[in-house]
């Protein structure tokens, strides 16, 4: 019962989705003010629908109810119950699902946190926010419907695929979908703010913490996923350039090429059509990647089996919002006032400059993805585009935005001085130029890990500049004390997360230092690894939940001194006749080791991969820091809401004189 | 196993199909530092039947078949460009993962550069603007007249 009460649930939505992306336009359309007012509580009823469904869905699911097609499909009885429930987006038509439910969580958080943003503004964005749910919502119920049932309900679920029975499943697709579904804000603003042909300050003041939202969740999804595919993929890669990677790197860096555009738009009314365009794009380019992952064109080099009839309805609704939106913006942007001016030296400049780099890398990945699909598709032409091609076409390009960004954060608006801006961060480019001689002394080749390094220093000190030449302008401890508590949280913010690039930066160019082996292990060996070694124990096999695993366990020494003790494994799933590894991994100073083993081979020993990879948790760490330094600037209200009210004071003032 | 279920957490998990295990001990050449040769030529070598994984990465059969062909041809004192060429012969272009300069590809090589270009034109564009706003002309007579006459007011 419950499992149609959630399919009715979600066509309820539909209809208020529909009903929605109708009324409120028209009430913007014709200014009137009763229509309009509709939006806010119709939306928050539509995301109480489809809460209601995706709590259906998770019941059915938690439940083992066999009756339902997706849980058969996905699920299993003796399945731990943190993958019941995360197995809900494990599949195809449940991630659909989580997907319209994040978006309608961004719509009712709009109406609920968003009481300052004019209602023209706020009604015109749920308008469009309808929009995209209503054609979600049509996706799932006709292509994807995850309420399907059988007639007769086998005892027993074909289980998840072991890959996903991962706590990562847990996080990373909710993490990915905040983040690629946040963008849905920043689209539906500009869309509002193109259809009521209105753009200023204060449009950006409102949309940027919903940009730096998505932004946030996105660098942790992101993050969370290279590392999950580090841990479970077995030989130590975390970034493949595969396609479906690349369809959640493109919007952030659109995202982080909007970020900064906004803070321009923001502070000084400049970049106001380049903004409209880019967060058209970012949540474009997150339409394309759910196209991607979604329609099977992807590893249509396969030929799997997948249902074509999906791919072309999320293509047409990939046209219809890209195509709707671009148009809307070529009819409607060259009316928009052009704002203030700048000199090319300036902040707004080197953030000019960031967004053109940023958007050529996003160009470089969109090329570079879809180039083949498009080659084959046209000449019939085969050809690869990997790893290679990315790091010889977007190292060059990154390269220029580590320099410039301790740049930028110390530029004045308007107009600044490069070279007097240069001099103050002499100290920086010293330490930089300090730890490449010290890193070249250490470990010569290759030449570009020293280069790498020294400039990821100079990052992470030259972003910290700003923040010290705050303080540094107290004269007692007090008012040390008191600049530092007085600082807006956002600067602190900015540091934080340029600190994380160079930190990422720091943990990429190390990787380069890592030593791997590819040995036979028996018990009783011993290896050297790094500046450790370790030593095989005999092999156990143990049982899981639904798996039995076998084991060889591995101490790890520094010298005589046992310092850790490895399980890396191979579970076998019972159900789905699937094997997976299970790395043994252990943190040393920021390093690990990890080794992972294949199958007991014909001698008896276990082929392995050892790896010791200094400073490789720095990679994930920046990311880290990197959302803190966001999560910083989301908190600084207090810029916002001071001008906020200042707008407010000066718009009854202008009424006043109206009047 | 179910087809979909098995591309969807290929898809949404941004993993690649394989369970990873590539290079195997017994593969590997006893000389360190053609094996050293081998590996990087491996990693730029795609594994044709996977997604998107070099035959360094992948643990299908045919990329084992590959890496023993890549060693062998490396024990008979083959170049690297030998090797891609007697590679690219069998397979085409498809095997190679950093797609060759030629008539096809050019968009691929030149669309990001072109990308950069336009924008950095756009931005000159621009600043010829921004500076001829700042700087305005000069005046023309009238204007000099009345101003000459503002200022002599003033005095």
């Amino acid at each position: 019962m419950y499992v149609e009460i959630g399919h009715f649930a979600l066509n309820l939505a539909l209809a208020l989705a529909i009903y929605q992306a109708i009324v409120p336009l028209w009430g913007a359309y014709k200014r009137d003010y009763a229509l309009m007012t509709i939006a806010p509580s119709v939306a928050v009823v539509q995301f109480l629908c489809v809460l209601m469904s995706f709590m259906a869905l998770t019941y059915a699911h938690v439940s083992s109810d066999f009756s339902v097609v997706n849980v058969i499909e996905n699920s299993h009885s003796t399945k731990p119950l943190i993958y019941k429930i995360s197995g809900v987006w494990g599949s195809h038509e449940g991630s659909m699902l989580l997907w319209v439910l994040i978006l309608e969580i961004f719509s009712a958080l709009l109406v609920f946190v968003g009481r300052d943003i004019p209602l023209l503004l706020k009604s015109t964005s749920l308008a469009v926010q309808s929009w995209i749910t209503a054609a979600f919502l049509i996706f799932i119920l006709t292509t994807s419907n995850p309420f399907a049932r059988v007639i007769s309900p086998p005892m027993e679920g074909q289980d998840l695929n072991p890959v996903l029975q991962d706590p990562g499943l847990a996080i990373h697709p909710p993490l990915l979908y905040m983040g690629y579904v946040g963008f849905s804000m920043a689209f539906s603003f500009a869309a509002a703010a193109l259809i009521n042909g209105n753009v200023n300050a204060s449009w950006a003041r409102y949309v940027r913490p919903w940009i730096l939202c998505a932004w946030i969740f996105l660098t942790l999804g992101i993050a969370m996923g290279s590392y999950w595919a580090y841990y479970t993929l077995g030989w130590g890669g975390f970034w493949f350039w595969d396609p479906v990677e690349n369809a959640s790197l493109m919007p952030w860096l659109a995202g982080t090429a909007l970020l900064h555009s906004v803070i321009v738009m923001e502070k000084r009314e400049a970049l106001k059509i380049w903004t409209l365009f880019l967060a058209i794009l970012a949540f474009s380019l997150s339409l394309l990647g759910t196209f991607l992952v979604r329609s099977g064109v992807l590893t249509s080099v396969h030929a799997f089996a997948n249902d074509p009839s999906r791919g072309i309805f999320i293509l047409l609704i990939l046209i219809f919002f890209i195509g709707g939106s671009l148009i809307l913006f070529a009819l409607r942007a060259p009316m928009l006032k052009s704002g203030g001016l700048f000199a090319p030296v300036s902040r707004e400049g080197l953030i000019v400059i960031n967004n053109l780099i940023l958007s050529a890398a996003c160009a470089t990945v969109l090329i570079g993805t879809l180039y083949p699909l498009a080659l084959e598709a046209l000449t019939g032409e085969k050809i690869s585009v990997g790893a290679p091609f990315f790091n010889i076409t977007l190292i060059p390009l990154f390269i220029p935005i580590f320099i410039f960004m301790p740049i930028a954060q110390i530029m004045p608006w308007k107009r600044g001085n490069l070279i007097s801006i240069a001099q103050r961060l002499l100290f920086a480019y010293g330490v930089g130029v300090f730890v490449i001689a010290l890193a070249a002394l250490i470990r010569g080749q290759p030449l570009f890990v020293p280069i790498a390094m020294g400039l990821a220093v100079y990052l992470i000190i030259g972003s910290c500049f700003d923040v010290y030449e705050r303080l540094m302008r107290a004269n007692s401890l007090q008012s040390l004390v008191q600049r530092a508590l007085w600082m807006p949280l956002s600067v602190y913010g900015t540091s934080l997360a340029h600190i994380g690039v160079g930190v990422t930066l720091f943990g990429l160019a190390a990787t380069a230092w890592g030593v791997e082996q590819n040995i036979t292990l028996r018990a009783g060996d011993q290896v050297d690894l790094g500046p450790y070694h370790i030593l095989v124990q005999a092999p156990l096999t143990r049982s899981g939940p639904n798996f039995d695993e076998l084991i060889l366990p591995i101490d790890l020494r520094d010298g005589a001194r046992v310092i850790a003790h490895l399980e890396p494994a191979r579970r076998s799933f019972k159900t789905r006749q699937m094997q997976t590894t299970e790395a043994g991994i252990y943190t040393i100073n920021f390093g690990q080791i990890y080794i992972s083993l294949a199958d007991e081979n014909a001698a008896g020993g276990y082929d392995a991969r050892l790896y010791w990879k200094p400073f490789v948790t720095f990679i994930w760490i920046g990311a880290l820091i990197m959302a803190c330094g966001g999560c910083l600037s989301f908190a600084d209200r207090r810029g916002r809401v001071a001008l906020t009210q200042k707008l407010k004071s000066e718009a009854n003032v202008s009424a006043e004189i109206a009047l | 196993m179910n087809m979909r279920t098995f591309i969807f957490s290929v898809v949404l998990t941004c993993l690649t199909p394989s369970m990873s295990w590539a290079v195997l001990p017994d593969e590997m050449l006893k000389d360190a530092h053609l094996e050293q040769r081998a590996r990087e030529l491996s990693s730029e070598l795609r594994c044709m039947v996977c997604q998107n994984q070099s035959i360094d990465d992948s643990m299908a059969p045919l990329a084992r078949d590959l890496r023993l062909l890549v060693r062998e041809r490396l024990l008979a004192g083959d170049s690297d460009d030998q090797i891609r060429l007697f590679l690219v012969a069998r397979y085409g272009d498809f095997i190679l993962l950093n797609p060759p300069l030629k008539f096809s590809t050019l968009l691929l090589w030149f669309g990001p550069f072109s990308v950069l270009l336009l924008g950095f034109l756009v931005i000159w564009l621009r600043s010829r603007k921004y500076t001829q706003i700042m700087r305005p002309d000069e005046l023309s007579e009238l204007e000099q007249a009345k101003m000459s006459e503002l200022l002599s007011e003033g005095q």
